[in-house]
């Protein structure tokens, strides 16, 4: 059976491990902890490239270089602000509620490492190919507001409530729109499991047959990471970047780990429900996996560095009064469409 | 191993690595609390009144209609798993779900629940 790099590399270390330890549940406990340990550090290699990219490419965007000092081509300044930020004192202001403030970061790691278990990264490379895959993406996903909420609500500062109360009102927004594109996509698939998304698009990509569901999809997208021109949770220039007000040092870094990891599964997420998963000619499936996911992270950042922002009536009308009717119309439309197509063939 | 089974190992894990994450800082940072860095963050001025201000929620009645739409989703996709099999009657029932969804939408919007005030 022709299978992906990543299959037969996990399928060489499976043979490895049983032949020391047995068919047993130690060796397949091993084998889980070791995906996982896979999985952790795919999300904190990619949050430092991403970081980097968003930094050079913004630099580029503005007519300047961005950071090229550290390292060859400045690719370690990501390592170096990792290294100031963990030395940098974890300032507690007085009035928060400690418990609850000090954990929101933590938390808020926890829905954003949990969708990566049923992304397809390879042909066979799956973490847990359950057969409600697009379900449990959606319902995880959606998490990371609660965290928001808590955090924005325990630091008892103005900035920072208004800021949850703002992540409240972009989750309404965002998450119909979403489960209605992705709608159209299962209504053409027939399922709800990843690996059959990406092998019903060997033929022809998703984003050729739903087109305005690509394009609803990603506007949504873009609200649900909250990046600019919906980056109104954080808003730096009013409300002095909302619920992260009042954290400092290795608890903002965890933010920024988790608000990167969310992006990098936003375009994963893209990739594999329009653009073909890791199909595609000639390379290896992983390749063509990594080449996708970096095109469509580097659109998101282009997006971000050349939008303005908008106002938060302004983004909630945009959703409600155009994104979710035509989401409908193009529910409908789908279903039309497949019936004509099933008469003629 | 079940698949759901590997999820919750993940989980557990997944709470474990952001603690691990903060034992290295939590060793080396230094500590120097004093009362003027403590204080909530308002522009460097004192906090007037209350931290937690009574706060208007003018999405109030989005949030009413989303909890409408977001349970008609969890109806809709059983339905689209299905609809390939289910042919002509899949067709028609998706026109009288989607049209009473357009509907509801259309009455709320005439209503003016969508307008920000």
């Amino acid at each position: 059976m022709h299978t992906g790099l990543l299959a037969s590399l996990a399928a060489f270390i499976t043979g490895l491990i049983e032949s020391l330890l047995g068919h047993g549940f130690a060796a397949q406990l091993i084998m889980v902890l070791l995906e996982i340990i896979a999985i952790f550090a795919v999300i904190s290699l990619a949050v430092i490239i991403q970081v980097y990219m968003e930094r050079r490419i913004c630099g580029f965007i503005q007519d300047r270089l961005g950071p090229n000092r550290v390292g060859p081509f400045g690719l370690l300044q990501t390592v170096a602000d990792m290294i100031k930020l963990m030395s940098k004192e974890d300032i507690v202001p007085e009035k928060a509620n400690r418990l609850l403030w000090g954990m929101t970061p933590m938390l808020l790691f926890i829905p954003a490492a949990l969708v990566y278990a049923v992304f397809p990264f390879d042909e066979g490379a799956i973490f847990a190919d359950i057969g409600i895959g697009v379900f449990f993406v959606m319902a995880i996903m959606s998490q990371g507001v609660l965290m928001f909420l808590i955090g924005g609500y325990a630091s008892e500062d103005k900035y920072s409530f208004m800021g949850a109360m703002r992540a409240v009102a972009q989750m309404l927004s965002s998450e119909i729109p979403i489960a209605f594109s992705i709608l159209a996509v299962v209504m053409v698939t027939g399922s709800l499991r990843m690996s059959d998304i990406v092998s019903a698009q060997t033929n022809v990509w998703f984003v050729c047959v739903q087109p305005l569901a690509f394009i609803i999809f990603i506007i949504a997208m873009l609200m649900e990471t909250n990046r600019t021109p919906f980056d109104l949770v954080e808003g730096e220039a009013e409300i002095i970047a909302g619920p992260f007000t009042e954290y400092s040092g290795m608890r903002w870094a965890l933010f920024f780990l988790a608000e990167y990891a969310n992006l990098l599964a936003a375009a994963i997420l893209t990739v594999t429900l329009f653009l073909g998963g890791w199909q595609g000619p000639f390379l290896p499936g992983i390749i063509w996996f990594i080449i996708k996911v970096l095109i469509v992270i580097f659109i998101f950042m282009w997006i971000r560095w050349t939008f303005p922002r908008t106002r938060i009536d302004q983004m909630m009308a945009l959703s409600w009064k155009v994104l979710l009717p035509l989401a409908l119309f193009n529910i409908m439309a789908t279903g039309i469409g497949i019936y004509i197509y099933k008469w003629i063939y | 191993m079940s698949y759901f089974a590997k999820i919750f190992i993940l989980l557990i894990a997944a709470t474990i690595f952001p603690i691990m994450a903060m034992i290295v800082p939590l060793i080396i940072q230094p500590r120097q609390p004093n009362k003027e860095k403590n204080s909530q963050y308002e522009c460097g001025v004192d906090t007037v009144g209350r931290n937690i201000i009574r706060y208007r929620i003018s999405y109030f009645l989005y949030a009413i209609i989303f909890v409408v739409f977001d349970v008609e989703t969890i109806f809709l996709f059983p339905w689209a798993v299905k609809f390939n099999d289910l042919g002509l009657f899949a067709l028609v029932e998706m026109f009288i779900f989607a049209g009473i969804l357009a509907i509801g939408l259309a009455y709320a919007w005439k209503k003016g629940a969508l307008t920000w005030k």
